[in-house]
């Protein structure tokens, strides 16, 4: 039941992550889906192994990890526009096939 | 708490060592000095490989989380002989203009990602795996991004950075699926509990864990960002990206598919798996026909590169371990000097396309006998390593009896000589092709030089003296991981 929001925020995060053309939306997209999947391993542990805490830290860890994440692709992502002076992926195809 | 246990992963500490002096130099040294930072951070790493080879004693720590055995021991000492490797090629580089003024932080981010990489290898706990893996990647995609000056180097990194967060987390759900499976995330409690287990959820949770880790081994329905990527980092990000991080990240998906799901092996991933391997190697080979750019077609080669190694684990078995670990090395040596003339030559002239090379024989043989070289064994020449890991891990994947693995050895087979076209293509520009505009005579430093011996002595004597297979096999066939 509690994995229905979750798979739903999944789908929005990879539907977003195809659709959007600005890269700072696609890294909203990447932060729902890692989110998603954080809700997951706590529904899971809550309400199927509530005698361990395995899905809780794992939890925190992916907090921390995906917080990680985001502090470097805002890096680059604030690289690419000092450089192409924009942050639609359109603008950054050079390279090809 | 028992402090003890820290002497069970000697490996990491010492590297962090090395981390932690080569920070402390990048520091706190006068500028200076600062130009002897490279030689340096090789130098100490170089000392800390060499006492690497000292036995280590097998067991667990921190409650099982962590693995050390003779196995792990012998990953992490092939990874940082192509690391030093990578590090010694790197010096002249690091001390060039553009470069110099961020030299330390190449050093420091690329010995950090090879400690999330010794987590990968060590690790017996999903979240262990998880933090070395990321832990692995996202300072590549900082070290992509590392030539500021090119507009490329930026595309490369955003590239990455975005696919590998979107591959982690389609990762991450699959091992939720597991953890809500399962109720754990210890290797071996998993492996226990879904012996007989044939639930759609499971099948999911797979298909998800072997795309999460395909993507880092760029296996073909996940390998889009690696041609960009390879072509627009610099070339000692390349190497490092296109042999240590892919050797990891395959002995870690072994132990992962072998000791995690073994119980799944027969009836659900084996397949899976076969499908990859088949269009990892044919698309891997058919596209790198294609590349102009030096760069981008050693990406597709190693491509199809990564479907050979996965003949290994789709072996399951101490023949394929072991098969699979040789190649790795053998890869590493072929690869990395492939890299290093191409650094050479780029570093000094900026070309990187096959058409520059054209009669590069008669300005650089010593060049272009090493990138002969490199080009045979990769291609699977026989005197050469690059034929005895191919025969070796075509044995180990014919070694578990099953009449479709050998057709798929037999679809490898015909791809070993696809894939010698586009490599004598190389080959052929070098030595046959005349051109007016061609590369002049250049004089490499002596720590490329070096390199460049290190990999042409591993490329001639690897396949040649047997102890190297040997003692693999040996390690190897002294584990019980393995379902059967």
């Amino acid at each position: 039941m509690y994995l229905i929001p979750s798979l739903i925020m999944f789908g929005c995060g990879v539907y977003g992550f195809i659709t959007r053309k600005n890269m700072i939306a696609i890294l909203i997209s990447l932060e729902l889906m890692l989110n998603s999947v954080d809700i997951n391993f706590v529904v899971f542990n809550r309400y199927l192994y509530p005698a361990q805490h395995d899905g809780m830290f794992f939890t925190l860890f992916a907090i921390a990890i995906a917080a990680a994440e985001t502090a470097v692709a805002i890096a680059i992502i604030i690289n690419v526009y000092r450089v192409v002076k924009n942050v639609d992926i359109n603008q950054i195809t050079k390279m090809k096939f | 708490m028992d402090y003890s246990q820290f002497l069970m992963m000697p490996q990491e500490i010492g590297l962090l060592l090395v981390f932690l002096l080569v920070f402390l130099y990048d520091t706190f040294m006068p500028s200076s000095t600062q130009k002897g930072l490279p030689l340096f951070a090789t130098v100490v790493f170089g000392i800390f490989m060499i006492l690497g080879f000292m036995p280590v004693s097998d067991g667990f720590a921190f409650g099982e989380m962590f693995e050390s055995n003779k196995a792990t021991w012998a990953m992490k000492n092939i990874l940082n002989i192509g690391v030093f490797i990578v590090l010694l090629q790197s010096i002249k580089w690091a001390n060039s203009d553009f470069v110099s003024v961020r030299r330390g932080e190449f050093y420091e981010l690329i010995l950090l990602t090879l400690f999330g990489m010794y987590l990968m290898i060590s690790g017996r706990h999903f979240l262990i795996f998880v933090i070395g893996l990321e832990t692995a990647s996202l300072p590549l995609a900082t070290l992509a991004a590392f030539e500021k000056r090119y507009y490329e180097s930026h595309e490369a990194a955003a590239k990455y950075v975005l696919t590998a967060v979107f591959s982690s987390a389609i990762m991450l759900l699959g091992l939720s699926f597991v953890y809500g499976l399962t109720g754990t995330l210890y290797f071996s409690e998993i492996a226990s509990s879904i012996v007989g287990d044939n639930s759609l959820l499971l099948i999911v949770a797979l298909a998800f864990v072997i795309s999460g880790v395909g993507y880092k081994l760029s296996l073909v329905p996940f390998h889009l960002w690696t041609a960009d990527v390879y072509q627009g980092a610099p070339t000692m990000v390349t190497s490092y990206l296109s042999v240590i991080s892919k050797g990891s990240a395959a002995f870690a998906f072994f132990v992962i598919m072998v000791q995690v799901f073994g119980a799944a092996y027969s009836h659900i991933w084996e397949w899976m798996l076969y499908a990859i391997i088949v269009i990892t190697i044919t698309v891997g080979n058919l596209f790198a026909i294609r590349q102009r750019n030096l760069k981008r077609f050693l990406a597709f080669s190693s491509i199809s590169q990564a479907g050979y190694i996965m003949l290994g684990v789709i072996a399951a078995n101490a023949v394929g371990m072991a098969s699979m670990m040789y190649y790795i090395l053998v890869y590493i040596f072929s690869n990395l000097a492939a890299f290093g003339v191409i650094a050479v030559i780029e570093r000094q002239t900026g070309k990187v396309t096959t058409d520059d090379y054209n009669g590069l024989f008669k300005t650089n043989p010593w060049l272009a006998f090493v990138m002969m070289l490199a080009m045979f064994s990769l291609g699977g020449i026989p005197p050469f390593a690059g034929f005895f890991s191919k025969f070796f891990i075509f044995v180990g994947a014919c070694s578990t009896g099953n009449v479709a693995v050998y057709a798929l050895v037999l679809i490898a087979l015909i791809n070993t000589i696809i894939s010698l076209y586009y490599y004598l293509l190389v080959v052929k520009a070098m030595f046959i092709r005349q051109d007016e505009c061609v590369i002049p005579t250049l004089k490499s430093h002596w720590t490329e030089k070096a390199g460049l011996i290190i990999c042409t002595m591993g490329i001639v004597l690897i396949g040649l003296i047997s102890c190297f297979y040997t003692s693999l096999s040996d390690i190897t066939a002294a584990l019980n991981i393995f379902p059967g």
